[in-house]
């Protein structure tokens, strides 16, 4: 089994596998932000328990973000690789003739989504660990102790039309990753997708609606705060 | 009809080569790619220059020899076809058409538009076959029960003429489309079955190490195939890889 994932069908896999992870993740994600929109209570309720949980804390999130490394890395070597097997290029090559341009783009919305994830980090994450592990304040309250903070530091986040412009933009990048990837990664594990419509329609609506849903919370809290 | 060609002329491996211009006149829309070409050859050796070398055999779509990057795709504009069922009434009088050999590492160009793709041969010996005892009491293949569905899937993998188009096209230049009909078309049948395991194995190393790159499922592959193989062999080849390593 160790020399199937040093194959290149092997890996194709592995890639496969990581986008499955972090596809699932989007989803969970993007039904709690949701939850944002409806109901702060809900909200903070659903943060409070994702951020305390012990499985979604110690299990889940190391597996997060090992995913989301090895698929970046992975990514990077994979594009480097296929790069080196055609030293010579093209004089005219006319790709749109047969590809789509999100297929043959991967490398570059996968860069505009690494630049958003350094920004989310360092606005969300970074903050989040620095109260939780390093204050050691895992009681999730505001610094009044009046209720739970997750809604308020969501919305005060949303505030700066900068960073709702970045996190269109991201977003957009994310859509068209997702584009080709949805059903690639479904090919990759040899499913086939090949000649299922129904495959290729569930994947770009996911691939649309997803980030689009984002997209919306971010605005809709941009313009009610 | 009158036409300016940009041909990639390369002397030998060595050679570092470059685009040259050309004109042909008087082409008529009915000829094939490689008459047209052939024309141009007859007016360079007239004047004594070095004819453009390129490969071809059959000249009706079925022995894959015939090569070019046409316009930025393999095999031209058209599709289904290979360069010599191209036909020049794809192109309009005046047009400027470039013309390239198929790039990739794992196929070295030899001279001008002629590459090497051996590498092919390679992963096909390393399993794209069936061991069969010829003693004299060989069971007829005709007397093996086979579904019409699994016959005319492996059927269809089984029409790759092996023209390297697959690997030209992919801007990974990876070879998973080749690959992926050659194992197909023995996985499908009850006579592929034995082997099934050491062939997915084999051939995808000998695959891996000659050099190609990785499939990203852009599908240029299955667009620009001549025989129109699908993408659906490169996901049985991975699933046959699959079922090999567990
Ligand atoms: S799969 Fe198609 S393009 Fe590739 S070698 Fe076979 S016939 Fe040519
Ligand atoms: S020359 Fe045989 S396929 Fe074109």
């Amino acid at each position: 089994m160790s020399g199937f994932f040093k194959s290149s069908i092997g890996r194709k896999y592995a890639m496969a596998l990581s986008a499955f992870f972090l596809m699932f993740f989007l989803l969970q994600h993007l039904a709690i932000n949701l939850l944002s929109v409806f109901s702060a209570n809900a909200f903070n309720e659903a943060s409070h328990f994702m951020g305390t949980f012990w499985a979604v804390q110690y299990v889940l999130q190391p597996v997060l973000i090992f995913g989301v490394i090895y698929h970046f890395v992975m990514g990077f070597i994979l594009e480097i690789k296929n790069r080196n097997a055609r030293a010579v290029k093209y004089a005219k090559n006319n790709g749109a003739a047969n590809s789509s341009w999100m297929s043959r783009n991967m490398i570059y919305s996968g860069l505009a989504i690494l630049a958003f994830l350094v920004l989310h980090f360092i606005d969300f994450w970074l903050p989040e660990i620095n109260t939780k592990y390093i204050q050691g304040d895992m009681s999730g309250l505001l610094a009044d102790g009046e209720g739970f903070r997750y809604y308020e530091e969501l919305t005060h986040k949303f505030v700066s039309p900068i960073r709702v412009g970045a996190y269109i933009i991201a977003f957009v990048f994310l859509s068209l990753h997702l584009q080709h990837g949805f059903n690639s990664a479904f090919q990759s594990v040899g499913a086939p997708v090949g000649r299922k419509k129904v495959m290729k329609n569930i994947g770009k609506a996911y691939a649309i609606l997803v980030p689009l849903g984002f997209v919306l919370i971010a605005l809709y809290h941009h313009f009610n705060h | 009809m009158n036409l300016t060609l940009k041909i990639w002329r390369q002397a030998d491996a060595n050679d570092k080569g470059k685009m040259v211009d050309y004109k042909v006149t008087e082409i008529s829309e009915h000829m094939s790619f490689l008459e047209m070409m052939d024309v141009l050859n007859e007016q360079l050796v007239n004047s004594g220059k070095e004819p453009v070398a390129f490969d071809h055999d059959c000249r009706e779509g079925i022995c894959g020899m015939c090569s070019m990057y046409i316009n930025g795709e393999a095999h031209g504009p058209d599709r289904g076809v290979t360069t010599c069922q191209l036909h020049m009434r794809m192109f309009k009088d005046g047009d400027t058409i470039t013309i390239e050999p198929f790039r990739a590492k794992a196929f070295p160009v030899i001279k001008d538009l002629v590459v090497d793709r051996s590498a092919f041969d390679r992963i096909q010996h390393a399993g794209g076959y069936i061991s069969v005892n010829t003693s004299g009491n060989t069971q007829d293949a005709n007397s093996i029960p086979i579904s019409k569905h699994a016959a005319d899937e492996a059927m269809d993998a089984a029409t790759c003429i092996g023209c390297g188009a697959c690997v030209a096209s992919c801007k990974n230049a990876s070879a998973m489309l080749f690959v992926g009909a050659k194992v197909s078309q023995y996985a499908l049948l009850p006579q592929g079955q034995i082997e099934a395991a050491d062939r997915v194995r084999n051939m995808v190393a000998q695959m891996d190490l000659e050099g190609f790159g990785n499939c990203t499922n852009t599908g240029a592959c299955e667009v620009e195939c001549p025989k129109g193989i699908s993408l659906e062999n490169i996901a049985r080849m991975n699933r046959e890889l699959l079922k090999a390593n567990i």
